[in-house]
């Protein structure tokens, strides 16, 4: 069989946007197709990016299911996924239904419209994971700005324009300047496919500005401290299921650019800039988890604890060492799936009583027991306690920065305890102790909902016992990025030599000089 | 010279022809028959005809370069991109007047004539290759612009714009044809390929002198910043239909001449242009995106939307490459559809048989007319440059050229001035999408359905389908070099 599976992974749920679109009136009946198609689409989506994985071959570091096009005369339609990118679609493409699911009864307004932003944004989150082009990746990294933006102005909370505008704006300041570096690196390369760009070793001038432009894009989307501020108010005010996108996917896309852009187009300027990195990310863990503890509103505790363990994932991939980076895949997605679920968890009692003060909730057990182990399970995921995925994750990351920078890597464990307190504080105010009078008539949750929950229980747990199915799937992928990057720190730290170019010619001595 | 040959020699300008032909034909069938709404509606529904006969002339035009009338007029690649750019956005905003000048009770038939007239100003424009050419061109594309700004006669608001726009656009000229006169001069030419001989060796001062005026000229017609100023004014008080034309045809003009006289005539001097040219770029860009916030006229907000765009197009003339040249023809056609497609929007915002102008009107357009909102807002996001609308590749195609060119301060700010200018575009999606719906406008014309449609869907798919009009423009840039 030879058809393009990428592409119709990347393209189906486009393709039931537009079915959507179809559905005419606003009634009852309107409703429940735009949600039935759009369940549909995901699952089959879900189920030939399974197919996918199954075809994949982790023992190989190639691109796989590549697709190339002409298009632009600039730029190629080169679509393709190695052991880094494929967990990432899988991801999304697992979590999509999950969002459809959780926003079944929550979104009663302008659903058909929903339904569309999310489809639209799952196209452009598959197509940005798979891109092999860089043109191509950043229409699909930019163009993910336009529902989103939708998502948190249509559906979201109160200040929902002013997040939405932040969100908007800020990403769009950093990716910018990452256009022009691509343009850039175009004349410098004479192309943008990816898998060339990696091979080709940009002159050391370059690579420092090629990569401080393709940070700025990055550590917003990531994001990294400072530049994390717009993603506390983008996370309060978008719906649930934005939120889970949100912090689950769309977050991904900075790490995930780290790994595909600057580790190996820019292996020098990575190396150099890697204590900036390191200074940023430890700053971020201790400095957003003692923002964390002092939050009143669940999402944006929820928020801070997402920058403060984006921090491991950038401190661990600059670690330049296997377990690093490896660390850092397996902490995006185990973070993907952990923040998504405690999202969801925060959905669920928003959904019942319209606030997420946290000062508002309290004895929820006593109401909601099987409510409250899941809470439990994905609170203690995101501490990090051995036995869930988000263990594995830390581990690996601080384990991988020892190898490289002990003061770093010592400065981050302190974080680990610093989200033990955050993550524990909220679960004691909101669980336990005397069930306020205001919840005496909230109901546990319902199948719906236990629906929604229970493969992400089984995934926390399983890939905290078992993470090796996704390790072995980026190991081959992993190995040769490290390969590259410690070839390439070894060429730079030579002494400059006078390296043979190509376009310059050979220095002949005119015959008569020599006379 | 027998007859036969005499048309053969004359046939590089057969659209020419036709369209000035056809115009005095359409002016005496206007004042011969019988004057009334309907019959100036059906004149003016034979003036777009006339156009699209035009566009279809052009294909018979010989491939290659010709020179006519002693070498003032040239017909090349270059050419007839843009006459076929030109005559679109002429031809578009003619169709988006048909329903606004049956429905205010203004049918005239000399509007539709007027529009031919301008038109084939523009084409002379285009094919310039000499300075009186240039001048001839630009003054025929002028005047009838000068009289549809004021077409609503009975309107303070149109009769100042047309006389402010008459004022400034005399002095513009005055300023043009001093610069054309100080570079004859100094060079002893009219002609732009003997310029190109006489500067070759480097600049003298009064050549710079008069290239600057020259430049005036340029920069007054495409509204660049500083020469910006009557823009908004001229924008809001004009008919709407009239503010589409004007942000549409002249400007892809204004830009033909802009390029092919620089690249042409002056690649001595390159350096000195380019100073220039990178200020106006930059000027316009800044100013474009931070004047605009302000703005509570869609009509103005249009008019510095412009601004910025024009300083977004410059960037590849900045650059003064192939490359560059190309990114400006792709950023101009992407520009004319989008602009005709946002206009065929704000000509829609009627409530109770009167056109409403202010941003606040469009406000809930999300759920009173979902299309339209959808549409519009895409277009506002092309605009804005976000992927994978057409927008995004325009501005692509031109910080391509700048960066080749090593222009990064030029880029640099360009993008940022992009961020700044996204700011008001989303303003404008936050009102139809998060605000509260106001009263629904009336519905959509038929004609105005159509321009939205066709422009909106171009915008969207552009992405899917880029290559012939890639191919073209890559052919007509390659044809000035």
């Amino acid at each position: 069989m030879n058809w393009p599976i990428l592409s119709v992974v990347t393209f189906l749920p486009l393709l039931g946007a537009l079915f959507i679109c179809l559905v005419r009136g606003n009634d009852g009946l309107a409703k429940g197709t735009a949600r039935w198609v759009a369940m549909w689409t995901t699952l089959v989506t879900f189920a030939i990016s399974l197919v996918m994985v199954m075809r994949f071959d982790p023992t190989s570091a190639d691109f796989q299911f590549s697709e190339n096009h002409p298009w632009l005369g600039v730029a190629n339609y080169h679509m393709g996924v190695d052991g880094i990118s494929l967990p990432f679609v899988i991801l999304t493409t697992a979590l999509m239904p999950i969002c459809i699911l959780a926003s079944w009864t929550s979104v009663q307004k302008r659903v058909k419209e929903y339904m569309i932003a999310f489809l639209v944004l799952e196209t452009l989150m598959i197509g940005t994971f798979s891109a092999l082009d860089l043109v191509l990746f950043y229409l699909f990294f930019e163009g993910g700005l336009i529902p989103m933006f939708l998502i948190i102005g249509v559906w979201g909370g109160q200040r929902r324009v002013y997040a939405s505008f932040k969100f908007f704006l800020y990403t769009l300041l950093g990716s910018v300047l990452m256009l022009l570096a691509i343009m850039a690196m175009y004349w410098e390369a004479g192309t943008t496919d990816i898998p060339t760009l990696m091979k080709h070793g940009f002159p050391l001038g370059m690579q420092k500005w090629a990569w401080l432009a393709f940070f700025a894009s990055f550590a917003v989307k990531m994001p990294m401290w400072p530049v994390h501020t717009w993603l506390p108010d983008a996370h309060v005010e978008a719906p649930t299921a934005g939120s889970v996108i949100l912090a689950a996917i769309l977050l991904k896309m900075g790490g995930y650019g780290f790994l595909r852009f600057s580790i190996p187009m820019f292996p020098a300027a990575s190396h150099d800039f890697a204590p900036l990195i390191f200074t940023l990310s430890v700053v971020a863990i201790i400095y957003t988890s003692l923002v964390a503890l002092m939050q009143e509103d669940v999402k944006k505790l929820i928020a801070y604890s997402s920058v403060a363990h984006m921090g491991f994932v950038t401190m661990g991939i600059f670690a330049g060492t296997t377990q690093g980076i490896a660390g850092g895949i397996f902490q995006m997605i185990s973070h993907g799936i952990v923040s998504g679920a405690l999202f969801l968890c925060v959905g669920v009692v928003y959904d019942r009583m319209h606030t997420r003060e946290i000062a508002f909730y309290g004895g929820l057990v006593n109401r909601m027991p099987v409510y409250a182990a899941i809470f439990m399970v994905f609170t203690l995921a995101n501490v990090g306690l051995p036995g869930t995925s988000g263990f594995v994750g830390e581990f690996l990351a601080l384990i991988g920065t020892f190898k490289n920078n002990i003061a770093v890597a010592t400065f981050a464990t302190l974080g680990v305890i610093l989200s033990a307190a955050y993550a524990l504080w909220l679960y004691r105010k909101m669980v336990f102790g005397t069930l306020k009078p205001a919840l005496a008539g909230i109901s546990d949750i319902g199948f719906r909902e236990a629906v929604i929950f229970a493969p992400l229980v089984i995934l926390t747990i399983l890939f905290g016992v078992a993470p090796k199915p996704v390790l072995d799937m980026s190991a081959a992928s992993v190995a040769q990025l490290l390969d590259g990057y410690n070839k390439a720190i070894k060429t730079a730290e030579q002494p400059p030599l006078p390296a043979p170019r190509a376009d310059v010619a050979p220095l002949v001595i005119p015959v008569s000089a020599v006379r | 010279m027998n007859a036969m040959t005499q048309v053969q020699w004359l046939w590089p300008v057969l659209p020419e022809l036709v369209l000035g032909v056809g115009a005095m034909v359409m002016l005496m069938v206007g004042v011969g028959i019988h004057q009334s709404e309907r019959s100036a509606s059906i004149v003016n529904a034979w003036c777009i005809a006339l156009l699209v006969l035009v566009a279809a002339t052009l294909v018979y035009v010989p491939a290659g370069r010709t020179e006519l009338f002693g070498g003032s007029f040239v017909i090349d690649d270059y050419a007839r991109f843009l006459k076929l750019l030109a005559i679109t956005g002429s031809a578009g905003a003619l169709l988006l007047s048909l329903d606004y000048l049956s429905m205010d009770k203004q049918q005239r038939f000399e509007y539709g004539v007027l529009f031919l007239l301008s038109t084939l100003g523009m084409m002379v424009l285009i094919s310039a290759n000499d300075l009186i050419a240039l001048y001839l061109g630009l003054e025929l594309m002028s005047l009838p612009l000068y009289v549809v700004a004021a077409s609503n006669r009975d309107s303070i608001r149109s009769t100042e714009a047309g006389l402010k726009y008459f004022v400034l656009g005399a002095l513009s000229s005055g300023m043009l044809l001093y610069g054309a006169s100080l570079i004859y001069g100094f060079t002893g030419t009219v002609n732009f390929a003997g310029i190109a001989k006489a500067t070759g060796q480097g600049a003298n001062l009064g050549l710079i002198f008069g290239l600057v005026f020259l430049f005036v000229g340029f920069c007054f017609k495409i509204s660049a910043v500083p020469f910006h100023m009557w823009t908004p004014d001229v924008y809001e008080g004009a008919p709407t239909p009239v503010t589409a034309f004007f942000a549409a045809a002249p400007k892809v003009a204004g830009i033909a001449i802009f390029v092919r006289a620089t690249v042409v005539a002056f690649p001595g001097i390159t350096h000195e242009w380019q100073q220039i040219v990178v200020f106006v770029s930059i000027a316009s860009m800044v100013l474009g995106a931070f004047a605009a916030i302000g703005q509570k006229n869609i009509k103005r907000l249009m008019a510095y939307s412009s601004i910025g765009h024009m300083g977004f197009a410059l960037v590849g003339l900045a650059a003064g490459t192939q490359e560059g040249v190309q990114g400006v023809l792709v950023y101009m056609s992407i520009y004319v559809v989008m602009t005709l497609g946002t206009f065929a929007c704000i000509l829609s915002m009627r409530r109770d048989g009167m056109l409403v102008e202010n941003i606040s009107d469009l406000a809930g357009l999300a759920r009173t007319k979902p299309a339209m909102a959808f549409f519009l807002a895409m277009l506002l996001f092309s605009l804005a440059g976000i992927p994978p609308l057409a927008g995004f590749f325009a501005k692509f195609y031109v910080f391509l050229a700048a960066i080749k060119a090593g222009l990064y301060v030029l880029a640099v700010i360009g993008v940022l001035a992009s961020v700044v200018g996204a700011y008001y575009y989303l303003t404008i999606v936050k009102i139809m999408y998060f605000d509260e719906p106001a009263k629904s406008f009336q519905p959509m014309p038929g004609l105005l359905t159509l321009v939205l449609a066709v422009a909106g869907l171009i915008n969207i798919l552009f992405f899917a389908y880029p290559g012939p009009l890639l191919g073209a423009a890559t052919a007509a840039a390659k044809s000035l070099f």
